[in-house]
């Protein structure tokens, strides 16, 4: 073995990867611990409890408020009602979600990540029963490690046990918003509910169980995409949960810094007591400046505050403030809040305009619908009496809840061109009449004949035009008619 | 391999050898990572489970049948007559009810020309194209054309019996061989192959005598193809009143038709297709557009 080769046996035993070290979360309360309990429960309950609100849409129609029916292929919220081809509208709502994450970010930085993110959510309320069962943190640590006495088996039997209900319970309302959630819930209980139910409430109970209950912080750090965008896109205008080093450092102990204080010398109000470190859901030191690893949910700005009112010192050492104010204090100017920026307001107006798009899309949205198919084998059919037939596939959709009749017409053909529906006896003026029933579609044949002997070129651009019997609603869509004729 | 094997560690790494050596290079005895070997364990496991509860391990004449009992003949064949039970109750009503009444009945039709599609796929498709445009010697089922009758009831018996088969009921009508059998002489098969070409519209040979080709045909031909060559659907023999036939548009074809002709044959389906099919691709092909 030659000398350079010793100099690699020491970088051999570090390990690649640093493990993960468990985080022990303290119990914290004031102003972000009620806004973020207020946030819990106002999204699990709307996410529990939506799919057993009721929404009256008459007959043939299922009365579930919120309810993606994969049977039918429909997808129903409140009024709105969108067919498997209509689901671009969600387009914009992932547009608009997109955005507002920007907005979001602008104004004070991971709102999402720190208030609203379900992964934040659920594991703020594994952690509410952990403490609950288990004690705060220094109980925690402690019985981690304890040994295995019948005491802590039957601490750690309820939490897994209260965790995994809780799990199940996001499974179980997951599924019900693909079913009627009051028939699906008696199946379940009975025992008859489809297998995917099953399926899926399994999936979800364990994803939830395991994200929330024990990879925790750890999405965040590693699985979950969003930080290091975010980090790209924060400015300095942006609020963040900020430590202000301006007015904390030099840190030190009370005592300490007392003592520098009556020395004359400079003393921050950061009393080093690492309140702000023992509540961080996600292990984090605040005080080593804005970092990808903080979800920016709050918790050390009531830490630190509820410490400042014990020493009696003003609150806010830790606050939602901008990089730009710290270098304006020191400086000794007046900090500045600006939200009103061109980002914000251009963040803004896109959510506005992608909204309107999508609110005049749904006013104006066509309640049947015309698709036409050329044949394709043969392309034109040459009859004996020098007329030429081609053939489509052509099918009606009506979204109205009750049956609707439709009148075809082929506009661009030369006159007394037959227009012929296969099975449909009905004519108006040479035109068929289409029966289509409730909140369906109908596939008919239609054959196209020219007259005889006419010159057609190649290819001529024909409309399919159909036209509602009651409400004289109209439907086009655009096809050729060919012939032998030269392109 | 004789030699004990010495226990050696790496200096670098500190790894124990294998002893293994090639050219100088030395395995190192690192362990398999943990994650690794446990789930070759499960598998190893699940291997084990595997071969009792499924048909596994091959015997003489059998194999192992496995405590679950599964046999994937049987279930392809359960699946194939669930196929065959969800579809009964569709295809019982096409059997119950006449051609006509199919054609009027939206779900019946929708259900007729789906099945009609893929029967025609996969019996008719050979001959008649995909498309059903047939090509010279098969007809075009498109056009409205039709050698045997182009009405649901004519349709549905041609598919049924088929035409020249052996089936008592199948279409027989076969066009004499002028030349071969020596009925007509070959001028005379001239003359009437000029004649029938210049009422098809087909290119004539020059200095022919139609006159003499018309008395021609009508003495041997009128009696089936009709006084105005518009042809008798009920002995087949089709309308000569244009160039659309079945063997070819030019002078030659026809000469070659009257004088060694051929008399194709289309198969009877009777025997090879349950009712319900041939029901439903009468109506399929039927809604090509061409039927009458």
């Amino acid at each position: 073995m030659s000398a350079d080769t010793e100099t690699h046996v020491s970088g051999n035993s570090e390990p690649l990867f640093e493990s993960a070290k468990k985080i022990y979360p303290m119990a914290t309360h004031g102003l972000f611990r009620r806004i973020k309990w207020a946030l819990l429960f106002v999204t699990l309950g709307i996410y529990y409890f939506l799919p057993f609100v009721r929404y009256d849409r008459g007959p043939n129609a299922p009365s579930q408020a919120v309810l993606v029916d994969m049977e039918h292929a429909r997808g129903y919220f409140f009024f709105i009602e969108i067919w498997p081809q209509e689901v671009y509208y969600l387009t914009g709502l992932l547009i608009i979600a997109a955005v507002a994450l920007f907005l979001m970010n602008a104004v004070a930085g991971r709102l999402w990540c720190g208030y609203l993110c379900p992964q934040t959510v659920w594991t703020d309320l594994f952690l509410w029963v952990e403490q609950k069962v288990e004690g705060d943190r220094r109980d925690r640590i402690a019985l981690d490690k304890d040994p295995w006495t019948f005491g802590k088996i039957r601490k750690r039997a309820t939490k897994h046990f209260f965790w995994l209900m809780i799990a199940w319970w996001t499974g179980g309302a997951w599924v019900l918003y693909f079913n009627d959630a009051p028939t699906l819930v008696w199946q379940l209980l009975t025992f008859q509910a489809p297998m995917v139910a099953y399926v899926w409430i399994g999936i979800l109970t364990t994803t939830t169980y395991l994200l929330a209950g024990f990879m925790r912080e750890q999405v965040c750090i590693y699985m979950c995409p969003w930080p290091r965008i975010q980090a790209a896109l924060t400015d300095e205008k942006a609020l963040n949960v900020t430590y202000r080093w301006d007015r904390g450092e030099p840190r030190g102990s009370l005592k300490q810094n007392k003592k520098l204080e009556s020395q004359g010398l400079p003393a921050g109000d950061c009393v080093d007591c690492f309140q702000c470190f023992q509540v961080c859901p996600t292990g984090v030191d605040i005080r080593k400046g804005m970092q990808m690893d903080c979800i920016q949910c709050g918790l050390c700005i009531d830490a630190c505050d509820n410490i400042m009112n014990k020493i009696g010192k003003p609150t806010g050492l830790i606050a939602y403030d901008t990089d730009e104010n710290i270098e304006r204090r020191i400086e000794g100017k007046e900090p500045v809040f600006e939200i009103v920026r061109v980002r914000t307001v251009a963040y803004a107006a896109i959510i506005a305009i992608v909204g309107a798009i999508m609110l005049f899309a749904l006013l104006n949205r066509d309640f049947a619908d015309i698709s036409v198919l050329h044949d394709r084998n043969p392309v034109f059919v040459e009859q004996s009496d020098g007329t030429i037939r081609n053939g489509y596939t052509v099918r009606f959709s009506n979204k109205r809840r009750h049956p609707r009749s439709f009148m075809l017409h082929v506009e661009g053909m030369p006159p007394n061109t037959l227009v012929e529906a296969v099975g449909v006896d009905a004519i108006f003026a040479g035109r068929p009449i289409v029966e289509v029933g409730p909140d369906t579609t109908r596939e008919v044949r239609v054959l196209v004949t020219s007259p005889p002997w006419v010159d057609l070129p190649h290819s001529t651009p024909v409309t399919f035009r159909i036209t509602e019997s009651v409400m004289g609603e109209v439907v086009t869509t655009e096809d050729t008619f060919k012939a032998p004729g030269k392109p | 391999m004789a030699e004990p094997h010495n226990k050696e560690i790496d200096q670098v790494s500190g790894v124990e050898t294998t002893g293994h050596e090639w050219d100088g290079l030395k395995e190192l005895n690192n362990p398999l990572p943990k994650w690794w070997l446990y789930l070759f364990y499960v598998t190893i496991i699940w291997a084990v489970v595997y071969w009792v509860l499924y048909p596994s391990w091959p015997l003489v004449s059998s194999y192992t049948k496995g405590v679950l009992g599964a046999n994937q003949r049987q279930e392809a064949i359960a699946a194939y007559d669930k196929g065959v039970a969800d579809r009964s109750e569709f295809a019982d009503k096409i059997v119950a009810t006449s051609l006509e009444d199919i054609a009027k009945d939206q779900e019946l039709l929708q259900f007729a020309r789906a099945n009609g599609q893929a029967a025609f796929g996969d019996n008719c498709a050979p001959c008649h194209g995909s498309g059903g445009t047939g090509s010279e010697g098969y007809p075009n089922l498109q056009d409205d054309t039709w050698i045997w009758g182009g009405t649901l009831d004519d349709i549905h018996t041609t598919l049924q019996y088929g035409i020249r088969t052996d089936n008592d009921d199948a279409r027989i009508g076969d066009m004499p061989a002028f030349g071969r059998d020596e009925l007509l002489s070959r001028d005379e098969i001239n003359q009437v192959s000029n004649f029938v070409a210049s009422r098809a519209g087909v290119e004539t040979d020059e200095g022919v005598d139609l006159a003499a080709g018309k008395t021609l045909y009508e003495d041997n031909c009128a009696a089936c193809h009709g006084e105005n060559l518009e042809g008798i659907q009920e002995v087949g023999a089709p309308s000569l009143m244009s160039a659309n036939f079945l063997y070819g548009k030019t002078l030659k074809d026809i000469k070659a038709q009257i004088a060694d002709p051929r008399n194709g044959v289309m198969p009877g389906w009777v025997d090879r297709l349950d009712p319900a099919t041939i029901k439903s691709l009468t109506v399929y092909v039927h809604s090509f557009g061409g039927g009458q």
